[in-house]
């Protein structure tokens, strides 16, 4: 992965005595509650239910070994022995004091890291593609790329006080797993007829209160422009995005008052000027910037033999394989994803114990490497199909090896009511309950491929909107309720949800769903996933049988108290 | 006397900022006496009257957020004083209508942010062409200007191009690439 040349350090470290500074004052009373607010939300913390809640960057979701050992380290000195990983390939702590952040951003230094722009109006952590470099289906290698944007953006002085959050996101496969649909700018990598590199671009996908899915704006942006056109759509939304309102104010909302055509109109018109200016790439800087990923140069392999032997004769590991093992560019190689969805944990949650034995597992099975998912799981990229085996067995003693990768039970959750002062309701005990309602695996397998995706409010931090299955915490007359969308999905062909009716008690959920289950086994054609039997029928089977079924559970308990 | 810094130095300042009531006209609006930077509005109500006294150094325009800077852009050579107005400080429009003040409009006078302008933004103003920062009157004791000089240099070598230094870092590092270091 990237390693900091002394340019990258140094700003860095800059950043570093900024925000002590900006720290000190504010505990002396020489900056208000409201002036240092913005300050630290651009820091990545925010003042939340139990602490401050710190959230540090994981650029485009790699991590390395020493890194992981300083989470462990933050998590143990400064939180309560874990940490938790969001959908933004980002990692938050929950309980900071706002008087050591300025230690932990010290630490955080030491090994490449840091909060900046992790949250408030700015461009933020820009996200991609967990299996970039390695996947199958690569088109072109997004991370350089991904590492441009990230100095771009970084401090760019013109758009550190938008008029709200700016995400972006990097494909450079043929399935976008960057969810970048819903990102502000999504960039999609892709060669034209000559052979030239560029970006199909997207604008104004999000979710939150008003979900939309992105447009695109440009259908090919040479390579060589594209931080001029990003500039140029930065412009316009800076100066023209809605201020008034903070729920109106990001680039979406202006993107579909404008309408997509005058929106992109306007953007031509700016990009005009910018167009070869000194921003225009070099060869020789994506050059420099793809020498500094380190990737150590893998030789192909055989298949290995012992390995398919093993999956013959071990249903646990061969079912393991299935589920969290995928495939890789390089023949005898694979990519593991480690479950952090163990049932009865909250998704997304890692322990600074766990931590450090994935740092060690990642120096022995896979070049010191780590990935993160926005499905709030980690991958190691490269590992040798010989190691599986071994590594399989070492996961497992760590609780990092359910095979439940992308099953009902590999469910996304925001930290909901537990944690967050803006939840409308809990989410992680209705992770929790769900995942144990199913705890049959061959049942889960049966299923097959099925995203479910809980959100504690209407801001959507767990992707409710695109889950095949997404749930979402309501507040009605101060009690805690939740509406169910079916239908939506990320990635190419990305949809939103469609709300299935009035919303349920907490303690109906795990009905709810096990009756969405039902009348999707019932109804499915051979080989035929959930999300696809919802396109194909519409949510109307689905609807009437969770309400029927619903009224028929109501009647019996009143039968029974009779 | 009010203190701004100006050009990286803390100095007194003598300029009023003409700020008009809701209901006030801009053709009508007396101007207070001495050094005024008056409303785009005022300007472009009463440019010929306005105009000597703009070339004469004792009369600037401010532009609100809103404000198109294509507005001034004929007028350019003959102002000495742009402010352009945060009304609040974490409205960044600002930064955008200086930036293009100077580098699409090639502006060249002094270029003053006013309102709501804080030492934590003085790095991003200089770096989007600002080279005069007005707090707002009280906010800092001349003590706490002097110590926020400090923030104009906050980072010393930034990553991208922009109005003060235009050469992205990629285009100003000293050294050719690296080669590529194996692991
Ligand atoms: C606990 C503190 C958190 C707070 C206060 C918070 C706040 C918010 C707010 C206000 C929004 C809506 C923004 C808008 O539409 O303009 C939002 C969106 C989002 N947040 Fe969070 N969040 C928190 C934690 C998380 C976590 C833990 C995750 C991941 C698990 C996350 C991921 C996201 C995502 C993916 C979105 C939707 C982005 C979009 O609309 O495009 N956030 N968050
Ligand atoms: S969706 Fe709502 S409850 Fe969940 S983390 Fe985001 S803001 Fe908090």
């Amino acid at each position: 992965m990237y390693r900091y040349d002394e340019y990258d350090q140094h700003i860095v470290d800059e950043r570093v005595a900024q925000y002590a500074d900006q720290t000190a004052r504010y505990l002396a009373g020489e900056l208000g509650e409201d002036e240092f607010r913005p300050l630290r939300l651009q820091n990545g913390l925010y003042i939340q239910r139990h602490a401050p809640m710190l959230r540090i960057a994981v650029p485009y979701g790699n991590l390395r070994a020493e890194q992981l050992r300083m989470f462990a380290h933050i998590a143990r000195t400064y939180d309560h022995g874990y940490g938790h990983f969001t959908t933004r390939q980002n990692l938050q702590y929950n309980w900071p004091k706002l008087e050591d952040v300025p230690e932990i951003l010290r630490l955080l230094a030491s090994v490449q890291m840091h909060a900046i722009q992790t949250s408030g109006n700015c461009i933020r952590n820009v996200t991609s593609d967990p299996f970039a470099g390695v996947a199958a289906d690569e088109l072109i290698d997004p991370r350089p790329w991904c590492e441009i944007v990230r100095q771009w953006s970084t401090f760019h002085p013109e758009f550190a006080y938008l008029p709200r959050k700016f995400k972006i996101a990097v494909n450079g496969a043929a399935e976008d797993r960057a969810a970048i649909q819903i990102h502000d700018i999504g960039l999609d990598l892709r060669r034209d007829a000559g052979g030239n590199v560029g970006f199909r671009v997207l604008v104004g996908g999000g979710l939150g209160r008003t979900p939309i899915l992105g447009e695109e704006v440009a259908s090919f942006v040479p390579w060589q422009q594209i931080l001029n056109y990003c500039e140029a759509v930065l412009r316009v939304y800076n100066l023209h995005g809605r201020r008034d309102n903070a729920y109106k104010a990001r680039i979406k909302i202006l993107v579909k008052a404008l309408g997509v055509e005058e929106f992109a109109r306007q953007v031509e018109a700016e990009f005009v000027h910018l167009k070869d200016g000194p921003s225009t790439l070099t060869q020789a800087e994506i050059d420099r910037v793809a020498g500094r990923f380190t990737d150590p140069e893998l030789a192909p392999l055989p298949p290995d033999e012992d390995y398919r032997a093993r999956l013959a004769d071990d249903k646990g590991f061969a079912n393991w394989a299935r589920r969290n093992v995928r495939g890789h560019q390089l023949s005898g190689y694979a990519s593991v994803v480690l479950s952090l969805k163990k049932p009865g944990i909250a998704p997304g949650d890692i322990t600074a114990e766990q931590f450090d034995a994935v740092a060690d597992l990642c120096e022995r099975h896979a070049q010191g490497e780590v990935r993160v998912l926005h499905e709030q799981n980690l991958a190691f990229a490269s590992v040798r199909e010989a190691d599986l085996y071994d590594l399989w067995q070492q996961l497992r003693t760590l609780g990092l090896a359910t095979p439940n990768i992308g099953l009902l039970t590999d469910i996304i959750s925001c930290p909901g009511g537990d944690f967050c002062s803006l939840a409308n309701a809990k989410s992680i005990p209705i992770a929790l309950a769900i995942q144990d309602r199913f705890d049959d695996l061959d049942y889960l397998h049966d299923i097959g491929e099925l995203e479910l995706n809980i959100s504690g409010c209407m801001n959507a931090c767990g992707h409710h909107h695109v889950g095949h299955i997404g749930v979402l915490g309501v507040d009605k007359s101060g009690e805690e309720w939740y509406q169910v969308t079916i239908g939506g999905a990320q990635g190419e062909n990305a949809s939103l949800g469609k709300v299935i009716g009035p919303s349920f008690a907490a303690a109906e959920m795990p009905d709810v769903v096990e009756s969405l289950i039902r009348s999707y086994v019932d109804n499915r054609n051979e080989g035929e996933s959930f999300v696809d039997t919802v396109r194909r029928l519409g949510i109307e089977p689905f609807k009437t049988r969770v309400y029927a079924e619903r009224a028929s559970r109501q009647e019996e308990r009143k039968t029974a108290h009779a | 006397m009010p203190e701004i810094i100006k050009n990286g130095q803390v100095h007194a300042d003598e300029w009023t900022v003409l700020r008009l009531a809701a209901d006030e006209d801009a053709a009508g609006a007396g101007l207070p006496a001495g050094r005024v930077i008056v409303p785009l509005a005022v300007w472009l109500a009463r440019r010929e009257a306005l105009l000597p006294l703009a070339e004469a150094g004792v009369l600037g325009v401010w532009l609100a957020g809103s404000d198109d800077p294509a507005a001034l852009a004929g007028d350019l050579p003959r102002l000495q004083l742009i402010a352009v107005d945060f009304p609040k400080f974490v409205d960044g429009r600002g930064y955008s209508i200086a930036a293009l003040l100077r580098s699409r409009y090639g502006y060249g006078g002094e270029l003053r942010a006013i309102g709501e302008v804080l030492r934590d933004q003085f790095f991003y103003m200089k770096r989007c062409g600002f080279d005069s920062m007005q707090p707002p009157a009280g906010r800092y004791t001349h003590a706490q200007l002097e110590a926020a000089l400090a923030s104009l240099r906050t980072f010393s070598e930034p990553y991208q191009g922009a109005v003060d230094v235009a050469e992205p870092l990629f285009r100003r590092r000293p050294h050719p690439a690296p080669a590529k270091e194996k692991a």
